[in-house]
């Protein structure tokens, strides 16, 4: 058991408690979001370096030897003396820009965020509802673009993904967190076979990746597999199609996972017809995003197929039931 | 022996490219796969870096203590000798493909052997 010190006031965290559950049970009002340390919402700062390192994964080099941390993954190991980041300094204002329906279930929204110059296509920035209410959401524009763009799909009963479609409109202003995450493309192999790999609105960071790589002018292979379970799931079909004209290197293969009746789409799983398509894929880069039982799987997959641990970079959409 | 063995390998740097051509042999052998297929294969990754490096004589600090409480679940599932020989059979044949020189093989066998007993709560 730890004793946890914020703003000069005491809490226990029990065994087996992380941070972010000691605090929230004590009423401190945290931010937090996916509960798996990905999102960083729950990012705090300890006064010493005592902070577990797993509790700084994926954090920046810079965050970490300052002794940040996520809330939601730290079991303290001895007591801590806590610094909460102020949200106001944290966060960035954007304007919306655009809101379009990219199928039934996905509206693709614009963010005016004059703030954020510098990121990676394929990165996530966490979107504000309000200070209680935080998703991620994939960046599926490239820096280049005038305006940031999202893909969300409206969750049946999803309170966020429901505002977003239900209420957000041109003009609106939200507040975002810088980007973080490392699902991205590095133009340091351009001759690399690339395998993309998503499901649903997966295809987000996917786009902003694809179209990363083809900036950097990447000439090896760039494979897409969009999977959806009937064909309304599936979305920007022509724009696809567009890239692969122009890109000789660019392949797309839409899929459908139900009874599929259209020859222009695959049957079958995404994954399934990608790794029946290349099974060996040694010396690949690969990238997963969608579905997280999806993004598991193919992990392995692509790990016995031959691609290196750390040529697999993956975005699990991980929904936090525990709300 | 152990320190001098760890650097003789190649350090941290020869374990990590032995983790991925070791951990990848064993998901694929049919013998013990079902032992290593953890939900979160980074997880696991982990796992199988701190385990080589111990078997390297690097820096890890396993009392036998953590070895049983580590492997009690597994022992509970089945875990035998043959098990523990396929996972030794496979460690030496991922360093052979890396080409490590034989003797320093045959230190990393010894290694492993010392933890047989406690690996399989013995
Ligand atoms: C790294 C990352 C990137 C992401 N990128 C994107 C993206 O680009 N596009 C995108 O669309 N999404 C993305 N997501 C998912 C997104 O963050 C949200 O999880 C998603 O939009 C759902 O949020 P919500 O508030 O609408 O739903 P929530 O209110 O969080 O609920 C989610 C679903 O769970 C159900 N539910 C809620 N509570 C319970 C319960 N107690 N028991 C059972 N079911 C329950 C709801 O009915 C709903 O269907 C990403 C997630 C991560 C982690």
């Amino acid at each position: 058991m730890a004793q946890l010190t914020v703003n000069q006031v005491r809490y226990q965290c029990n065994a087996d408690e992380t941070v972010l559950d000691a605090l929230t049970r004590s009423g401190v009002a945290v931010p937090y979001s996916c509960r798996n340390g990905i999102c960083q919402t729950c990012v705090m700062q300890s006064s010493s370096a005592n902070v577990p390192i797993t509790a700084q994964n994926g954090l920046k080099p810079t965050l970490q030897a300052q002794n940040y941390f996520m809330a939601c993954v730290c079991y303290p190991t001895e007591d801590m003396t806590i610094t909460l980041p102020d949200n106001a300094d944290r966060l960035l204002s954007a304007t919306v820009t655009a809101v379009r329906q990219l199928n039934d279930d996905i509206k693709c929204v614009g963010l005016d965020c004059p703030s954020l110059q510098n990121y990676h296509a394929g990165q996530f920035i966490n979107l504000y509802q309000d200070n209680d209410n935080t998703r991620s959401y994939s960046l599926a524009s490239v820096p280049t673009d005038p305006y940031l763009r999202l893909h969300v799909r409206r969750m049946p009963d999803g309170r966020v993904s429901n505002w977003i479609h239900n209420e957000l409109k041109v003009g609106d202003r939200v507040q975002i967190s810088a980007p973080v995450g490392a699902c991205f493309y590095v133009p340091d192999t351009p001759q690399q076979p690339l395998l993309l790999i998503g499901t649903g609105s997966g295809l987000a960071p996917l786009m902003g990746i694809i179209r990363d790589a083809l900036n950097h002018r990447h000439f090896g292979d760039i494979y897409l597999y969009h999977g959806s379970h009937d064909v309304t799931g599936l979305y920007l079909v022509n724009e696809l199609c567009e890239m692969t004209v122009h890109y000789s290197n660019f392949h797309y293969v839409p899929c459908v996972s139900s009874t599929n009746i259209d020859n222009r789409y695959q049957a079958g799983r995404a994954m399934d017809v990608a790794f029946v398509a290349h099974p060996h894929l040694a010396g690949w880069r690969i990238f997963l995003c969608g579905n997280p039982n999806m993004v598991t799987s193919a992990r392995k997959k692509a790990y016995l197929a031959g691609a290196k641990m750390n040529d697999i970079y993956a975005d699990a959409y991980l929904i936090n039931h525990k709300r | 022996m152990s320190a001098n063995l760890y650097e003789k390998i190649g350090g941290d740097a020869a374990v990590n490219a032995a983790v991925d051509v070791f951990y990848r042999r064993v998901l694929s052998d049919e013998r013990i796969s079902d032992f290593f297929d953890d939900v979160d294969m980074e997880h696991q990754a982990a796992k199988q870096k701190a385990f080589l490096t111990m078997a390297f004589g690097g820096p890890v600090h396993y009392t036998g203590a953590d070895m049983r409480k580590g492997h009690a679940h597994l022992v509970t599932r089945g875990l035998n000798d043959s098990h523990f020989d396929a996972v030794v059979e496979n460690l030496v044949a991922s360093l052979q493909a890396l080409n490590v020189p034989a003797e320093l093989i045959a230190e990393v066998g010894v290694v492993c052997e010392t933890t047989r007993n406690d690996v399989l709560g013995k």
